[in-house]
């Protein structure tokens, strides 16, 4: 929804300028309606990424066919792969479109570019879609460190560079959404508002069937970052509990799917091992316990 | 139920620390952000957060010293209370933000690591990996999640905020905001409003910002009565990797973390960056400035940079301009280790690995200095009265602004990882205000009469409508990237009176014409076309704040340059011929200081769609301005010159004002 900018004009780009790329996008017009297919031309120039392309068409709006129509909604950010809004499946891959580049796209399938809204989540318009079931999970994991307030006690525990060179790749986890996607045991929960149905109670009836559903890579793993701070571990004990119910850790059927297709490159399965490991030794201290 | 309802606009830094603390002290709070707040443009910041710590402390720094690095690095027009306070409580920011779990970078022993950043000589800077502004605002909404689902804190998130909500008295009674699904405008009435909108940097097209950074919100408060301050005062960061839909930054810690700026002193040099000998290369910035090196604070950088490519033809290529930034000396590990997010950054957008070439950089637009124009309660001590209702408080009684969207605390030039900090700080700080005001002004979120919802509400849906309707011709896109390109051409790193002349001429024009746009989507349902064509009139407000304070301040001061007013150099060699020039160069100084270090103060006149400027005093009570003189030929006399003069200014203080109070507030 940004504007698109100037082409550079050097005389590479000049010749370029010639060369239009098909750029097919999957759309649809709202949640629960029919999706389609259409076609666009936009001029290819140097350095382009799937965002400036969208920019392009979002400047035009018209077809290969010359028909004018509603531009392409989509999501975007940060532009630099850091805020996790512009997910999408380009070519059949769930990735992040600002570093989608254009020159590679074209080397792997020179014909189009073809451009699909996320599998998982529910279509809001076009390559839009509904992700707040991917926070919700941040919720059910309690992904946070209880502190007492926000009053000045000095500084926290003292932790080792390893323990800091442990958590940290964990902690750059964007919320893209690009694990779920991905992920065979992760299924689509699309739910309508009926008529009448306040806000609230559509937003509360939308959270129950999602703590039904798998919770997902990403909130296994940041339960796994949570579990390893020096205060953030006293909810452990909570942490595993959702882990081990329904939509818990025993969903997870250990595809690999998920840690593939993360940009960020978060060992996803050595938190879902560890978060494996730990909700047993929960189960039976609480078998004991008992 | 809780007693007060603040509504905070935006979820960067400063939006998610207010609602983390209001909801502390038991204010409900509906946060309202164009995207989730987890995406806010927070996120991109990389470098890191600046605070004195125990290991600078024994250095001989203290808050004191950093403070008066930012009064400095800001060309003394920041105003000194709140810059001070923030100083003062820095080092309890990285405290609570350590407690709150971000993964700052540890030394071997255990304790957080610091890096230099520009503008001071102190090791001050805490930061996590590359991704600093990252991890901090995970933090803080990992905070907020949690208050939220405890109940006090309400999200809207893909809600656009359209207008602050007045009653007859002007005083702020919620806001309108629509939501960018379904269209739905709608009235969230509240105690009192905070704005933390972030940056306008969108106003220039492209730049480091994210797109969230359209400066909407600022402007629609602006033009609800809010007054903007120091618009023309924007930071041109020097490194940033250009690219078709965005400048991507490179972060200072690359000159930080050692990274040093050349070109070859061939003028476009064909041969391959490491076939290059030293003695080859142009090293300017450690050349021309010795002591900083490649740390000279950013405007000065910025120059520089521009200056070797656009003036002495030295550009690394013909036909782009860019120059060298090298970190290729560096061990690969350590790169990683301190450097990996922004490295990774480089890589994914050019396909080159910068451990081993050097990477190629030019300046972008960063950073607004200026914003919201807001109010302060100066302690007896110099620094803020906690607590006090005006702390953040714009023109619009009731209506708060925080982050980079205010203006008080960078004054001509920010320094860096000053603002994750000015962030943090105002929303921890400043949010206790909210509730003093609150409870002073009387009255209550539950009682603003319907009617003035309503209405407020109807105003926004009668623009809406009006441009589904709209039948003129024009296309938003394109009247953004015209935009962008006066803007980028005429207000950024050099600026000329005849161009910015002509850039208002234009811009009027551009004006005009958006009001006029045509959509290629009139319907109800996400329509992010009419959402972008709101956004794109808005912004011309505040590039009208940019372009007119730029015109009118014939001066040199920090991000501000303008060539044809430039302080000379010493000429002369004779001593006593030199020490003359040097008074006459102090007289000079103090004679522009009285006319110019004035914060710019612009009130929106809608019936005739231009900002009216005036000039109020800054607050520089606490540290007397002193000459900027880096990189200056015969800064060494001028600054003796200076001393003397500050020294006979202060005895002759001392004899006449015991007391030190200059309390009565320069602020009017
Ligand atoms: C690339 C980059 C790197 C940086 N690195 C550093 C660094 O290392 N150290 C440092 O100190 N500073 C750095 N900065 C500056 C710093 O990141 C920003 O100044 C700071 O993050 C701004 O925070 P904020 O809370 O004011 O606003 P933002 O984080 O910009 O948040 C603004 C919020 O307002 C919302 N919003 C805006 N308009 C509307 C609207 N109309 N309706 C509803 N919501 C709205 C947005 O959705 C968002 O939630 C960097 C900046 C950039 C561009
Ligand atoms: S490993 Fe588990 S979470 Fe990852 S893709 Fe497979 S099933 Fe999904
Ligand atoms: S784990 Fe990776 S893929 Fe999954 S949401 Fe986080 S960053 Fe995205
Ligand atoms: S736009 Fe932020 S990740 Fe792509």
């Amino acid at each position: 929804m940004i504007a698109p900018e100037s082409n550079p004009t050097s005389s590479a780009a000049g010749a370029r300028q010639a060369q239009m790329l098909k750029v097919r996008v999957l759309r649809q017009d709202g949640p629960g309606q029919e999706p389609y297919w259409q076609l666009f031309d936009v001029p290819r120039e140097p350095d382009m990424n799937v965002i400036s392309v969208l920019q392009r068409i979002a400047a035009i709006s018209e077809t290969v066919d010359g028909k004018k129509v509603a531009p392409v909604a989509w999501d975007c950010g940060c532009l630099e792969e850091v805020c996790g809004s512009c997910t999408m499946v380009i070519n059949g891959k769930v990735r992040q479109s600002c570093t989608a580049l254009v020159d590679k796209l074209v080397e792997d399938q020179p014909d189009e570019i073809v451009l699909e809204p996320m599998r998982k989540f529910p279509v809001i318009r076009d390559l839009l879609v509904d992700r707040g079931r991917l926070f919700h999970a941040l919720e059910r994991v309690k992904g946070w460190v209880p502190v007492d307030g926000y009053y000045d006690m000095g500084p926290g525990e003292r932790q080792s560079r390893q323990q800091q060179e442990q958590n940290y790749p964990l902690s750059q986890c964007m919320s893209c959404g690009c694990c779920l996607d991905a992920c065979p045991q992760y299924l689509k929960i699309e739910l309508e508002q009926e008529d009448g149905e306040s806000d609230e109670a559509f937003a509360a009836r939308q959270a129950a069937a999602y703590d039904k559903g798998f919770i997902g890579a990403h909130a296994i793993s940041q339960a796994m970052l949570f579990n390893n701070h020096p205060v953030g571990k006293t909810l452990a004990d909570q942490r595993n509990e959702e882990l081990s119910s329904a939509g818990g850790i025993q969903v997870c059927g250990n595809a690999q799917n998920c840690v593939a297709v993360c940009p960020k490159e978060i060992p996803l399965t050595r938190s879902i091992a560890r978060a494996g490991r730990s909700t047993t030794l929960y189960q039976l201290k609480k078998f004991f316990e008992r | 139920m809780s007693a007060h309802r603040v509504v905070v606009v935006g979820g960067g830094l400063a939006g998610l620390s207010a609602t983390m603390k209001l909801a502390e002290l038991g204010v409900a709070v509906d946060l309202i952000s164009l995207t989730p707040v987890k995406r806010s443009h927070s996120v991109c910041a990389q470098g890191g957060i600046n605070a004195c710590n125990d290991q600078t402390r024994q250095l001989g720094d203290n808050e004191w010293k950093h403070f008066d690095d930012t009064v400095y690095g800001g060309d003394f027009l920041n105003h000194q209370p709140p810059v001070k306070e923030m100083a003062y409580w820095a080092p309890k920011v990285i405290d609570l933000m350590d407690r709150l779990g971000v993964p700052f970078n540890r030394t071997g022993e255990g304790f957080i690591d610091r890096r230099r950043f520009g503008g001071t000589l102190y090791k001050r800077t805490a930061f996590a990996g590359a991704t600093t502004g990252q991890q901090l605002l995970y933090a803080l909404d990992e905070q907020v999640r949690r208050r939220e689902s405890e109940g006090l804190v309400r999200k809207f998130e893909f809600w656009d905020f359209l207008a602050p909500i007045q009653d007859d008295s002007g005083r702020c009674r919620g806001v309108v905001a629509q939501d960018m699904s379904s269209m739905e405008i709608r009235a969230f009435p509240a105690d009192a409003v905070i704005v933390a909108s972030g940056g306008c940097g969108l106003v220039y097209g492209r730049s480091t910002m994210s797109v969230f950074c359209n400066g909407s919100a600022a402007s629609r408060c602006f033009q609800a009565g809010a007054d903007y301050a120091n618009g023309e005062f924007i930071q041109v960061h020097p490194t940033a990797i250009p690219g078709s839909d965005k400048l991507r930054l490179m972060s200072e810690s690359a000159r930080g973390e050692g990274g040093r700026v050349w070109v070859p002193r061939k003028p476009q040099d064909a041969r391959a960056p490491k076939d290059i000998p030293d003695s080859d290369r142009f090293y300017f910035l450690e050349e021309h400035f010795p002591e900083y090196g490649n740390l000279v604070p950013r405007d000065i950088a910025t120059r520089e940079i521009f200056d070797v490519c656009v003036n002495e033809g030295l550009s690394v290529e013909p036909d782009r301009m860019c120059v060298y930034l090298d970190l290729t000396h560096i061990e690969r590990r350590e790169l990683d280790r301190k450097l990996g997010g922004i490295l990774e950054i480089y890589e994914k957008f050019q396909g080159v690995d910068p451990r081993d070439v050097p990477m190629k950089i030019f300046p972008a637009v960063h950073y607004s200095m200026g914003g919201l124009w807001a109010d302060y309660a100066r302690s007896a001590d110099g620094g803020l009265e906690p607590g006090a209702p005006q702390n953040q408080m714009t023109r619009i009684p009731g209506l708060y602004a925080m982050g980079e969207c205010d203006y008080h605390y960078h004054g001509a030039n920010r320094l860096g990882a000053n603002s994750l900090l000015s962030c943090i700080f105002t929303g921890l700080f400043a949010s206790p205000s909210l509730i003093s005001y609150a409870q002073s002004a009387g009255g209550s979120y539950r009682d603003v009469p319907a009617s003035l919802l309503e209405s407020a509400v109807k105003a926004q849906q009668t623009r809406h409508d009006e441009l589904l309707k709209g039948t003129g011709d024009e296309n938003p896109y394109l009247i953004h990237q015209e935009l962008g390109d006066v803007m980028t051409r005429s207000a950024t790193v050099v600026r000329r009176n005849d161009q910015l002349q002509s850039a208002i001429e234009t811009v009027d024009e551009l004006h005009q014409r958006a009001k006029r746009v045509h959509l290629s989507d009139s319907g109800s349902w996400t329509n992010q076309n009419v959402i972008f064509a709101k956004a794109l009139q808005d912004m011309f407000p505040l590039a009208k704040c940019i372009l007119k304070g730029a015109l009118q301040r014939d001066e040199c001061r920090g991000a501000h340059f303008k060539p044809d007013f430039t302080k000379p150099s010493l000429t002369a060699e004779d001593p006593a011929e030199r020490r003359r020039q040097a008074e006459q160069w102090c007289d000079a100084f103090e004679e522009n200081n009285r006319k110019y270090l004035k914060t710019t103060v612009a009130k929106w006149d809608a019936s005739s769609d231009q900002p009216q400027l005036s000039y109020e005093d800054v607050d520089t009570s606490l540290i007397p301005p002193r000459p900027r003189l880096y990189g200056l030929v015969g800064a060494e006399v001028i600054e003796e010159v200076w001393s003397e003069r500050a020294a006979r200014r202060q005895s002759e203080a001392s004899d006449t004002q015991p007391s030190t109070s200059s309390s009565s507030d320069a602020k009017v």
